[in-house]
């Protein structure tokens, strides 16, 4: 596999027809515009007012940023990834020019800029609407984010190697949305939790992107807390992409 | 051996679960050259086609393609070859000349979107999406696109299968022509005639192993010619010569023979000599059908296994 040297003009192309695939299927199209906004509504009501306005919008910001990750690239990948491969898609481009790393990151591009604008527009909305302050570090949330749409295409990927169709693709997605919600600090900040629970939950998946672009945000985090979070991230990174290649499926079980 | 654009040698491949669908195929294609691999559905042919796109690596025996594995080389052999599966896939929900388009964006030197449809006769369902295509309209895009990069060796599998007799004759027309072009092509089919019309040379395939390979002509001068007649009531076939390999049931005999011409001749004129009328005569060399029935049908008893399990591993 030649994995090094990427053609841009061939990712391209490839995102683009997977953008209108995108476009004409109004179901997941809708599902990807309207849940982000309305997790974080909930996000927001369920914080409550009790820690002053600036504490909860912050909150609700991170955590919406999770959730755009979570719904926009995960969820949406899985059943991207799934319905080429079952379409016999994958099979078909494998036998072109263009290498496996190209399929799969030409068949997340429009994913991953559908949810880089809506942390964009979250991001100057929530300033305006919810009275935060600006960023701190604009340049540490922004590589949080790169890092945690990398992350999670990698593990769209993964996901997708054990669901047999679209239609489970809801199913198999739920694990790492509930433990990423739960887990990862997304409606309440680690910290609450029992020291035990709060030091295996630094661990998970997304943890490592929610302290950073917490820390991006409003600063006061401690240097070996960051170096922590992006060796956990980077370390789920090599991971997932390990299990892509080892066990990505291109074609249907039959 | 310059010449060769297509060797193989010793080729296997074994599926999880033991089951080897290709046993130790050898053959080579040379340049401009129509190559056809015959065989039942679950021969291996599309196994076989597979590991010379590059899709697979062998679990046995070597693969070149211009001299090259096309597995490991991938990106060397690729933008040299056309592929068009067995079934192709797209996504449904774009048109015609969005999927070429998407096509051109990851080919080199990719002919443009309506000069390729036309090619194939596609022009008119241009802006039709995928879903509403018929099958052999399905067949002409996913040729279109194994056109698309003007590939020095095509490997079509079962390109015909599921089109009309025209879509049929215009892929064969196409095909003579990229040969014209100098254009190698590897196909497979089931159709025996579609092998007949277009193979320069053929490799029939049974149970994973090559069975017989050469020209149409040579594959089927293996095969004894036939000359069939009915005597008439009351000359019983035992007064035939004896040089005639006649089996008889009842009136009606036949002869198989490899000297078609000699042993007409001699019945001819035995039969003129005694004054018999031969009724419905018919006398002909083996067709590829026979050929490909006869071997098919010799093997069928270790053959009967493999049936059903193919079906999974297409």
């Amino acid at each position: 596999m030649n994995t090094l040297t990427l053609n841009a003009g061939r990712i391209t192309a490839l995102g683009r027809s997977e953008l209108t695939l995108l476009v004409r299927n109004r179901a997941t199209l809708t599902l990807a515009l309207l849940m982000p906004l309305m997790m974080v509504f909930i996000l927001r009501s369920s914080l409550g007012d009790s820690e002053g306005a600036q504490t909860v919008g912050e909150a609700t910001l991170t955590g919406g940023i999770g959730m755009v990750l979570l719904l926009v690239v995960h969820m949406n990948l899985v059943s991207s990834y799934v319905a080429r491969r079952e379409e016999l898609v994958l099979k078909r481009l494998r036998t072109g020019e263009a290498s496996d790393v190209e399929i799969l990151s030409g068949t997340a591009l429009p994913a991953a800029a559908l949810a880089l604008a809506q942390i964009a527009v979250l991001a100057v909305a929530g300033a305006a609407v919810l009275d935060v302050a600006v960023p701190r570090n604009p340049l540490l949330i922004l590589v949080a984010v790169l890092a945690g749409v990398l992350l999670l295409a990698a593990l769209s990927a993964v996901t997708s190697s054990f669901t047999r169709t679209v239609e489970t693709a809801g199913l198999t997605t739920l694990p790492l949305f509930l433990v990423s919600v739960l887990g990862s600090g997304m409606f309440a900040p680690v910290d609450s939790l029992p020291d035990a629970v709060a030091r295996v939950c630094e661990l998970l998946p997304l943890s490592g992107v929610m302290t950073l672009v917490r820390a991006g945000w409003s600063g006061g985090a401690a240097g070996g807390d960051l170096l922590g979070a992006g060796l956990t991230t980077l370390a789920w990174i090599v991971i997932s992409v390990f299990a892509v290649q080892r066990w990505f499926r291109w074609e249907p079980r039959r | 051996m310059t010449d060769s654009v297509i060797e193989a040698r010793d080729l296997r491949r074994g599926y999880s679960g033991g089951f080897e669908a290709v046993r130790g195929v050898s053959f080579s294609v040379a340049r401009g050259e129509v190559f056809a691999l015959l065989g039942t559905n679950g021969a291996g042919k599309t196994s076989t086609v597979e590991l010379l796109e590059g899709l697979a690596a062998p679990s046995g025996g070597q693969v070149r393609v211009f001299g090259l594995d096309p597995y490991a080389r991938r990106a060397e052999v690729r933008p040299r070859t056309g592929v068009m599966l067995q079934e192709g896939g797209f996504p449904s929900d774009l048109s015609v000349t969005e999927t070429v388009r998407m096509w051109g964006g990851v080919t080199t030197g990719a002919r443009p979107a309506a000069e390729v449809l036309q090619l194939v006769g596609l022009t008119a369902r241009s802006s039709v999406r995928v879903k509403q295509l018929s099958g052999g309209e399905r067949r002409r895009l996913d040729l279109a696109l194994a056109l698309l990069g003007r590939p020095e060796v095509l490997f079509l599998d079962e390109p015909t299968t599921g089109m009309d007799p025209e879509g049929r004759r215009d892929t064969w027309a196409l095909v003579r022509e990229l040969r014209e072009q100098g254009t190698t092509v590897l196909l497979t089919t089931h159709y025996l005639e579609e092998a007949e019309e277009l193979a320069d040379r053929l490799a029939i395939l049974h149970d994973g192993e090559l069975v017989l390979s050469g020209t149409p002509a040579e594959v089927t001068a293996t095969r004894p010619a036939r000359i069939r007649f009915t005597l008439p009531a009351g000359v019983p076939a035992a007064r035939l010569p004896l040089t005639l390999r006649a089996a008889a049931s009842g009136q009606r005999v036949e002869i198989r023979t490899q000297r078609l011409q000699a042993d007409l001749t001699e019945l001819l004129g035995w039969a003129r000599e005694t004054g018999v009328e031969l009724a419905g005569l018919d006398a002909r060399s083996a067709s590829l059908e026979e050929a490909f029935l006869e071997i098919a049908h010799s093997r069928r008893g270790a053959g009967d296994r493999t049936e059903d399990t193919m079906a999974g591993t297409r």
